[in-house]
């Protein structure tokens, strides 16, 4: 495994993927995302850092096609997906969690995940009703694709349950699973250890290092824990008050004066950052 | 039907997937096909066979409803004038072309599901109580529409004789004759129901239910699929529109007022919402209970009531009926009679381990 400046310095040289340019998104009043301006390279481990109400996730509600930008393009592998219905742009290969877990609670584990292969199957109305045949054989495919998913999660044992259910951080490896079965090219990753104590972030972390290094998915993380964030980004952007205020390695971005007054400094309270 | 699950294992995915995974559900299936092939037309009454019938047509009705609210989420009260537009479709045709009844039922269903998608357009905006004012409305219209438009109703009365189904060149013309042509129609909906379920169209309209944000996330067309969900919904009710009109020997719009609507409605709560199992039982205790009471208050009415004061109570009754199990349910058991029926079973599955 390539250390991280190392890694980040590939990366450079890598081509864009998702290249974002001049985004806007206001409320009202609110200006969620003033204008924001990213390249992300295929292959890396992004993470976006920021206080609360920077807008980060509104940033990927953008990305994911849930918020159509004020302004500004979104272009991913050379197409524009800026308000595209979000079904459409998931189809292309890209796949999100979301902040505060949106599982489909009356679903089984293994239901859920199916789902997130919607995109990768084909049948219809009718080849469903008839089932035997042409359903049945993609049932069969896919299934051997989700659990390749759920071995590598670790979730054998939860395929029958409920995601009501489960404990948060379990529903929070379910969601993953979930988006990982769609076989994105980009994922996209909204605090995904937040909420979870520390053996569960670091199991978390290990996990996103892997997708990354064994399928070559493209990561966008957002994330408070700095820990985690100088462990295992190639590159972190920072984000305030609807601005990109810094951009650079790990180590880089924690020396820069601007972020330590706008973020660092406001909240040395904050988890993992006194260290 | 009862029976140990202990000891059975799933080597494939196949065997995990399947309809029936356990020998003794295939045996119930068996046992069950039997009892409806040969004990029922050999051994009950016409009264029965005929009450059955009516059964029959209704749980084709209720899984196409159950697929729109309990699958989908999404409400509807205008299930039985989707059935009318079934109805009047195959009626013409029948009437006008001599259509036969392989032609006659899709068509109506097919013109259903057509109708059904179109007063599906308001689910795209709006939920609950608002969707369930908007499809009101497409009970109203279509009711109006079909009473007052000459062209499909057939007259001032408002109704067209149909001639009986023709199946390998004999008409059916007795209740027991019908029986077997409905009981192969509620067959096929129900596999169909339980194939559809269990594949990908099935899981994703289950996903616009549970979390429709979500489910535009990971790739699923929200609108597309509650569009669909309209159409497949109304493709059922028009297709029980088209047995009814069988059964009747007629197209009545009088038969598919508001009332039936809700009468489906009751038979997927009590049933069971999201449930075919559910869609089953709810249908068959909403179309047996009205003759049960009547049969009840005949026989036993009679010790404290005249004669003409109970002809007056059996409607009353039914409405009463009706309006406390419908809260009994949506109270204690929201789940329906399925949920009962589970329960019961769950503790003798793994007998002789049940604590
Ligand atoms: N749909 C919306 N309607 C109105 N205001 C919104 C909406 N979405 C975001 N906002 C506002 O935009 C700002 C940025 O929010 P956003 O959720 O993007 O922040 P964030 O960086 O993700 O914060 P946090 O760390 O708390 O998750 C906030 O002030 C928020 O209230
Ligand atoms: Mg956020």
């Amino acid at each position: 495994m390539l250390s991280g400046e190392r890694r980040a310095e590939v990366c450079q040289a890598g081509e864009v993927q998702l290249d974002v340019g001049g985004v806007a998104k206001h409320f009202g009043g609110v200006r969620a995302v003033e204008t924001i301006s990213l390249a992300v390279n295929r292959g890396e481990i992004l993470s976006i850092i920021g206080p609360n109400g920077a807008g980060k996730t509104s940033f990927l509600n953008m990305v994911s096609g849930f918020y159509r930008p004020d302004r500004g393009t979104i272009r991913f592998e050379e197409r524009e997906i800026a308000g595209m219905r979000p079904s459409k742009i998931a189809a292309l290969g890209i796949a999100r969690t979301f902040q505060n877990i949106a599982l489909f609670g009356g679903m089984t584990v293994l239901d859920n995940i199916m789902l997130g292969r919607h995109v990768r199957m084909k049948s219809g109305v009718l080849s469903s009703f008839l089932y035997w045949g042409f359903a049945q054989r993609e049932e069969i495919a896919h299934r051997a694709r989700v659990e390749e998913v759920i071995s590598f999660l670790d979730l054998e044992d939860l395929r029958k349950e409920q995601t009501s259910a489960l404990a948060f951080g379990l529903r929070k490896k379910v969601e993953l699973a979930r988006a990982l079965a769609l076989d994105p090219k980009l994922l996209l990753l909204d605090e995904p250890m937040g909420g979870m104590n520390q053996e569960e972030k670091e199991d978390m972390a290990r996990s996103i290092l892997e997708v990354n290094e064994e399928w070559g998915t493209t990561i966008i993380l957002i994330e408070h824990d700095m820990a985690v964030v100088m462990d295992i980004s190639e590159r972190v952007v920072v984000f305030d008050h609807g601005r990109k205020i810094a951009e650079g390695s790990p180590a880089a971005v924690a020396r820069d004066a601007e972020v330590i007054r706008a973020y660092l400094g406001t909240a040395r309270s904050r988890e993992g950052l006194a260290a | 039907m009862f029976g140990s699950e202990t000891g059975v294992f799933k080597t494939s995915y196949a065997a995990d997937m399947a309809l029936y995974p356990l020998p003794v559900a295939r045996r119930t299936m068996a046992f069950l096909a039997l009892f409806f092939l040969f004990a029922v037309p050999l051994l009950f009454s016409v009264y029965a066979v005929t009450i059955l019938n009516l059964v029959l047509i209704a749980v084709v009705g209720a899984l196409g409803l159950n697929i729109l609210v309990g699958y989908t989420g999404q409400v509807s009260v205008g299930h039985a004038a989707f059935m009318s537009v079934g109805a009047y479709t195959a009626a013409n045709l029948i009437a006008r072309l001599h259509a036969p009844f392989w032609i006659a039922i899709p068509a109506g269903g097919g013109m259903a599901a057509l109708v059904g998608a179109f007063f599906g357009i308001p689910s795209l905006r709006i939920k609950g109580l608002y969707l369930a004012i908007a499809t009101l409305a497409a009970q109203f219209i279509i009711e109006w529409t079909i009473n007052h438009v000459t062209w499909i109703s057939g007259g001032v009365d408002a109704s067209i004789q149909v001639s009986p189904p023709v199946v390998f060149g004999m008409a059916l013309e007795t209740q027991r004759q019908l029986y077997f042509f409905l009981l192969f129609f509620a067959a096929l909906a129900v596999t169909a129901t339980l194939n559809l379920v269990r594949s990908r169209v099935g899981r994703a309209l289950v996903a616009v239910r549970d979390q429709d944000i979500a489910a535009e996330i990971i790739g699923i067309n929200t609108f597309r699929y509650k569009l669909a969900a309209f159409a497949i919904s109304s493709f059922y009710a028009g297709v029980a529109g088209v047995l009814y009109t069988y059964y009747l020997g007629i197209a009545n719009y009088e038969q598919f007022g508001i009332s039936v609507s809700i009468d489906y409605l009751a038979m997927i709560i009590i049933g069971g919402l999201g449930s075919v199992l559910g869609s089953i039982f709810g249908a068959a205790f909403i179309t047996i209970l009205p003759e049960a009471t009547r049969l009840f208050l005949k026989h036993f009415g009679g010790m404290f009531l005249s004669h003409g004061a109970i002809l007056n109570l059996i409607p009353n009754i039914r409405l009463i009926l009706f309006g406390s199990l419908i809260i009994f349910f949506l109270i204690v058991e929201p789940e329906g009679l399925n949920r009962l029926w589970r329960n019961i079973r769950n503790y003798f599955r793994i007998w002789p381990f049940t604590t």
